[in-house]
């Protein structure tokens, strides 16, 4: 875009007018076209999901006669199963959003030693990214669950042990994803920051922060999705999440099949919501300030 | 000569083994228009990015309004808001409009209130004639827009010294006069200024002091006629033929 700016008109607003245009053109084509990659990629995953459940369905019907009717919306014992089967929505929901929230904090404080000139604190962050990323999510649940108690000497509730489990564990990875993007600010942002004479903390917080959070939007989606998906192994320490709900409805009426499958589906509509909020979100960042 | 504001002592910098500056030795009296010249690789930017400490110097001293930089902090942030700089890559702002970009070093910095800064921000986007283009991104802007936000940038922190690091060597050849014409205006008001550049037209016209750097040192120190005449050594004359041939 630089090359056509340059070229066009002598005089500013000659120059201005010409530009304009050209920047319309662009965000008009854009617009064009990001919602229909979008429209594409949505309808390949829908497309996908219904085959695949009509070809299980087809396999275990060759095994034995499909019970739908635990699930059913037809029925009221179905009705009650589905509303036993959605109460664990909040939970799920509840777990993921405040431990990605404490996870993003966390991974910044981690990320930012990274930085430093000072070797301690660059040392601090590589332990502690290598450290907790070695340790497997399930197992860290459960140590979390019956160890920190006895080590700390504290009650810490189901809830709350999910959260820091499932908050400690991906802060390693929102430490990296915070690393890469406030190392991929220009070096010239900081030094015009220096001249401008703004401290570290004003530095952080209005050139380099804001401009690193936009480049990290997209994995930071990702790590929302995945701890949305990686909540459901807090059922194993009792948490009435969405997995757990499941697996007690699985236990009073035997048919697995039609439980977990209803199960894939709420996992995947709150999964394809967040995405889809997260993609606009991508957007309208980005339409903010057009770069040359 | 009164006090130099800009007292540079036995100045050299490292990096890594190659000696970008040995022994450099200047002072900047207030209102000094000084134009440093050089091939590349010549030291000219090291230097006066040592003046905002963007570079730390290995041996000698920096002293700006009487202040030496160095080890101490709090020096040289207050040292900084005195001086202003204006880079090459402009290095605006990309996610604040400019009025925003203009505004964050006075209310940040200088803890002016928005209402301060805002109009202080005006008042030089008016001086270096884009007021207009206040509420637009950089990246909205041409290359010589741009560079004069930045100047208006710099100048909102009110320094008593600004540094120019070459900056109209990013720019398309029809958009170097309107950056140079905002800089002959600066120097006109009295401002003191360091300026790297390969723009002579621009030294002839605006300084009072030239500087010829080579290899990391200051090879001639003379006043514009005499240097643009008669260079005194064999290093400057070559390149001043190199650069006035064309």
């Amino acid at each position: 875009m630089t090359a056509m700016l340059k070229v066009s008109g002598h005089r500013d607003r000659g120059r201005d007018y010409a530009r304009d245009g050209v920047r319309d053109g662009v965000r008009a084509r854009d617009r064009a076209r990001v919602p229909l990659r979008l429209w594409l990629r949505l309808r390949l995953r829908l497309r996908l999901w219904p085959g695949l459940l009509a070809l299980s369905l087809l396999l275990t019907g060759c095994a034995g006669q499909l019970q739908w009717y635990v699930v059913s919306p037809l029925t009221p014992a179905g009705q009650a199963n589905l509303k036993f089967m959605l109460g664990g929505l909040k939970y799920t929901i509840l777990l993921s959003m405040t431990a990605i929230v404490i996870s993003v904090v966390i991974g910044l404080l981690v990320a930012l030693p990274a930085l430093s000139r000072n070797p301690i604190a660059r040392g601090f962050n590589k332990v502690y990214v290598e450290i907790i990323r070695a340790v497997p999510l399930l197992v860290l649940i459960l140590w979390v669950y019956y160890g920190l108690p006895i080590m700390m000497g504290i009650a810490i509730n189901v809830f709350w042990a999910g959260v820091l489990a499932l908050a400690l564990s991906d802060s390693a990875f929102e430490a990296e994803i915070f690393r890469a993007g406030i190392q991929s600010i220009d070096r010239g942002q900081l030094e015009a920051s220096d001249s401008l004479g703004l401290g570290y903390i004003d530095r952080m917080r209005y050139v380099v922060l804001p401009q690193a959070l936009r480049r990290v939007l997209p994995p930071l989606g990702n790590q929302l999705v995945y701890m949305l998906k990686m909540s459901s192994l807090v059922s194993v320490i009792g948490m009435e999440e969405l997995t757990r709900r499941a697996n007690e409805l699985v236990t009073a009426e035997y048919r697995p099949l039609e439980t977990y499958t209803v199960l894939i589906l709420e996992y995947l509509v709150l999964i394809l919501i967040v995405s889809a909020a997260v993609r606009w979100l991508e957007r309208r960042l980005a339409s903010r300030d057009v770069r040359s | 000569m009164s006090e130099p504001i800009i007292r540079i002592l036995n100045l050299a910098k490292f990096f890594g083994d190659f000696q970008a500056l040995s022994d450099v030795s200047l002072s900047v009296a207030v209102g000094e228009r000084m134009v440093i010249c050089g091939p590349s690789g010549s030291g000219k930017s090291t230097l006066i990015r040592c003046v905002n400490q963007l570079e730390r110097h290995d041996a000698g001293q920096v002293f700006v309004n009487g202040v030496e930089l160095g080890g101490n902090r709090k020096a040289l942030r207050s040292a900084r808001t005195d001086v202003g700089m204006v880079f090459q890559q402009f290095n605006l702002f990309p996610h604040l409009s400019v009025l925003d970009n203009l505004t964050l070093g006075p209310m940040r910095a200088r803890k002016l209130s928005r209402e301060e800064a805002t109009g202080l921000a005006r008042r030089y986007l008016e001086r270096v004639r884009i007021p207009e283009q206040a509420d637009k991104f950089p990246g909205q802007l041409s290359g010589g827009q741009q560079q004069r936000v930045a100047i208006a940038r710099s100048l909102c922190m009110e320094p008593k010294i600004m540094l120019f690091d070459e900056p109209t060597s990013a720019l398309d050849p029809e958009m170097i006069s309107e950056v140079l014409d905002v800089m002959v205006e600066l120097a006109d008001t009295g401002m003191t200024m360091m300026v790297v550049t390969h723009e002579m037209g621009f030294a002839r016209q605006v300084a009072d002091t030239m500087v010829f750097m080579d290899g990391g040192r200051v090879v001639e120190q003379s006043s514009p006629a005499e240097f643009f005449s008669s260079p005194r050594t064999e290093r400057g004359r070559t390149f001043l033929q190199q650069i006035l041939q064309h």
